[in-house]
């Protein structure tokens, strides 16, 4: 017991505050920014894109196809492709997720009745169909004492009937799609899905797969896109709280006036 | 009988001309000889279709001892063969997986189920008056990936678990020959996404060695740093995940906490927290600067020490200990038999360390000693890891006061034709397996993974044996196995 406490003490208070104070580092790759009017058609961001998430003419990302890679950035001659530090990048609609230069329409609130329910206590069920265990471990890390998303009345739980709604992950491989249908119809309604990473938002790297969908989409109806390859667990913690209306538009916490 | 077999060298280039083509009784039993009396095991067993008809079977052997790797093919007759199981278990799944891939049947094969689908499948079952089944899955109580484990027990022991899986099949190795070069590297760093570094330093080796590159001494030491913060941080995870299967919170938290140190280094170090994008065929994306060198030393010495203290209190209680002892007990001639590797092997007290047998990059330059255990319980996969993290600290602090001041990226023009490469790495959860073949095009035609989970899920079944349904939870965090990397 005396060597338990010592350690406890030795580790002290490891939780990380919320939104977070400290910048994210040098070379982490956030939300990409994109200037269409620095784009000249030279098609040698389309040619390198992993997941073919680049159109031109105008120049769009596709932000749910995205796998945060260097490729774009590191071939465009124009600059016309970058990375910022920024966490923030969920959206509640799929179109929401076209960059095209102008600000990412950011998820909102859930409506009123629905906020009501879930904005202080939501329990969420994962489902897992083809992710590669990448979104899993950060699904995992947001429940650790580090980034501890419990402080904030949301859990994950361990069946589909004490859940308010699913987090997917993964783009749905044929072998899943029974089971993520049942998981589903087995979650009380109002339900919301949460569509997790690349995979989840579009199938990703797996889009031309064979045997696999095109994402949760494909599935079930999704409430809630958050982006990445996999998306760091802050930026899923804030995902899930701008949803419940916990953060305000400048990205602060807020008390729920509801 | 050996002779037959040709020599080949982890990650170098092999001409398809140069890889004998047996007959089918004597490339059987060959292979049957080499891991019977002269220590060999399989790496990898597979098959494809040849242009102009009919399957050709390729094996790859290992002789982890003298540390040789040996190929050979032959051509199947009509669409059987005599199957290997019989004579040498460890070849079941392989031979299922060439049944289900390309439909040459091993005839004979004690028990030719499905591989990686889903249904139109019998589970294994007992009869009696007091046998019960416990169906699990796929979805879990835990964020886990999705796979089926079907228990027959009798109360509390169980008789047999079998575990099928093939959820999360999403057709990665078609996939790697279609793609682009840039959607290959994603790929690979997606087979198992807890193995971002290993899946993808295995894919950059088959590449470079088709093209008959090497890669800077700078770029081979950020490589294996790496690798080494991959394994650190899984073993720390795994560590975390044990110590809350048996209930003991105060370590299953701080290892959670100290987990997120390492993966925070490679945050640093590649822009993601798994390491994406670092690696690419020809070298390495990003450089470990001069300023990063010190802080990297101080944070990991850091790191380790929090992991040690945890660890020390962890092993230090007894009832934490006496939970671990005997509990999944997977004997050594058992892990022999089924050809396990990685972690679990060596915790049964097999050799079993690519690093060591097998060494490619910068493994070439140092030899790693093994760590192992002979118990080949729970406690003993918990001991290796917590020996590993120790050991992959000290080479990470090593290696960073030895980076020669070089270019860490070349690019790859253009790949030898009809050529092999079969590129091993040993990933924090055994041996990872890529094979890479090109045509009379140079282009890549062919491409195979074995992941470590591929040996060692047999192992899992095996620990639960009489043990107590109870234990399940604890063994499969013990074995940590993947779903997508098996299923791929």
């Amino acid at each position: 017991m005396f060597r338990i406490l010592r350690t406890r003490i030795k580790q002290g208070h490891q939780t990380l505050a919320f939104p977070p104070k400290k910048e994210m580092p040098e070379r982490f790759r956030g939300l990409p920014k994109v200037y269409p009017e620095k784009c000249d058609n030279c098609q040698l961001c389309t040619k390198v894109c992993p997941t073919n998430a680049i159109s031109l003419s105008p120049l769009t990302l596709d932000l749910g196809k995205c796998v945060f890679c260097e490729e774009c950035v590191s071939s465009c001659p124009t600059k016309a492709v970058e990375y910022s530090k920024t966490l923030w990048m969920s959206a509640g609609k799929r179109d929401d997720l076209l960059l095209d230069g102008k600000e990412l329409k950011l998820a909102e609130a859930l409506n009123e009745k629905t906020r009501k329910l879930f904005n202080r206590s939501l329990m969420l069920r994962v489902v897992t169909a083809g992710s590669c265990n990448g979104c899993e471990m950060e699904l995992n890390a947001i429940g650790n004492i580090q980034f501890d998303i419990s402080r904030f009345g949301v859990q994950i739980v361990a069946s589909p009937r004490h859940a308010d709604g699913l987090i997917v992950t993964g783009p749905v491989t044929d072998n899943m799609k029974l089971a993520l249908e049942k998981t589903y119809a087995a979650v009380a309604n109002p339900k919301i899905v949460i569509a997790v990473g690349a995979c989840a938002i579009s199938g990703g790297p797996f889009e031309n797969s064979s045997c696999a969908n095109k994402g949760a989409g494909s599935i079930v109806p999704v409430d809630l896109y958050i982006p990445g390859c996999p998306p760091h667990p802050l930026t899923i913690m804030g995902g899930i709280l701008r949803m419940l209306g916990r953060i305000s538009a400048n990205g602060n916490r807020q008390v729920s006036k509801v | 009988m050996t002779k037959n077999f040709a020599v080949l060298k982890n990650a170098r280039l092999c001409r398809r001309d140069d890889i004998p083509i047996l007959d089918i009784d004597n490339w059987r039993n060959s292979i049957v000889d080499m891991c019977k009396s002269h220590e060999g095991r399989i790496v990898s067993l597979f098959g494809n279709m040849k242009k102009g008809g009919g399957a050709r079977l390729y094996s790859i052997l290992g002789i982890d001892s003298k540390g040789e790797l040996r190929i050979a093919a032959t051509d199947v007759v009509g669409n059987a063969y005599n199957s290997i199981t019989n004579d040498l278990v460890q070849a079941h799944l392989f031979e299922r997986e060439i049944f289900e891939n390309i439909g040459v049947e091993p005839t004979g094969h004690p028990w030719l189920k499905p591989v990686r689908k889903s249904s139109g499948y019998n589970y294994y079952s007992l009869e009696g008056d007091s046998i019960h089944e416990v169906a699990v899955g796929p979805v879990h109580a835990g964020v886990i990936e999705p796979g089926h484990f079907r228990f027959q027990c009798h109360g509390e022991k169980v008789f047999n678990l079998e575990i099928h899986l093939g959820y999360q099949r999403r057709g990665v190795e078609n996939m790697m020959i279609s793609a682009k070069p840039s959607s290959r590297r994603v790929l690979a760093e997606s087979v198992a996404g807890d193995s971002v570094i290993a899946n993808g330093l295995a894919y950059c080796h088959a590449v470079e060695g088709l093209g008959s590159r090497e890669v800077t001494q700078r770029a081979r030491v950020i490589r294996a740093i790496s690798l080494e913060l991959e394994r650190i941080a899984n073993h720390v995870g795994d560590l975390g995940a044990i110590a809350n299967d048996v209930g003991f919170l105060p370590a299953a938290s701080y290892f959670g906490r100290i987990r997120a140190e390492f993966l925070n280094l490679l945050l640093e170090l590649t822009g993601n927290r798994f390491g994406r994008s670092l690696l690419r065929p020809g070298g390495v994306a990003f450089d470990i600067d001069p300023d990063m060198v010190e802080k990297f030393k101080l944070r990991i010495t850091r790191g380790v020490s929090d992991a040690v203290d945890t660890a020390e209190l962890m092993f230090s209680n007894p009832s934490v200990v006496a939970r671990l002892e005997k509990t999944g007990i997977v004997t050594h001639d058992q892990a022999k038999e089924i050809g396990m590797v990685g972690v679990a092997a060596r915790a049964s007290g097999l050799e079993r360390d690519a690093r060591r047998n097998y060494p490619a990059g910068m493994y070439r330059f140092k030899e790693i000693v093994i760590a192992k255990c002979s118990s080949g319980d729970v406690f003993a996969r918990t001991r290796v890891r917590y020996i590993e993290i120790k050991k992959s600290a000290d080479l990470i602090l090593e290696l960073l006061g030895k980076m020669p001041a070089e270019k860490i990226y070349h690019p790859i023009e253009a790949l030898d034709k009809s050529s092999v490469v079969v590129s091993i790495i040993e990933g924090w959860r055994g041996e990872i397996v890529h094979a890479a073949m090109t045509n009379e095009n140079g282009e890549i035609s062919f491409y195979k993974i074995v992941d470590p989970s591929f040996h060692n899920w047999t192992g899992l079944e095996l620990a639960l044996r009489n043990g107590q349904i109870s234990d399940f939870p604890l063994c499969n965090k013990s074995f940590n196995l993947s779903y997508a990397g098996y299923d791929l």
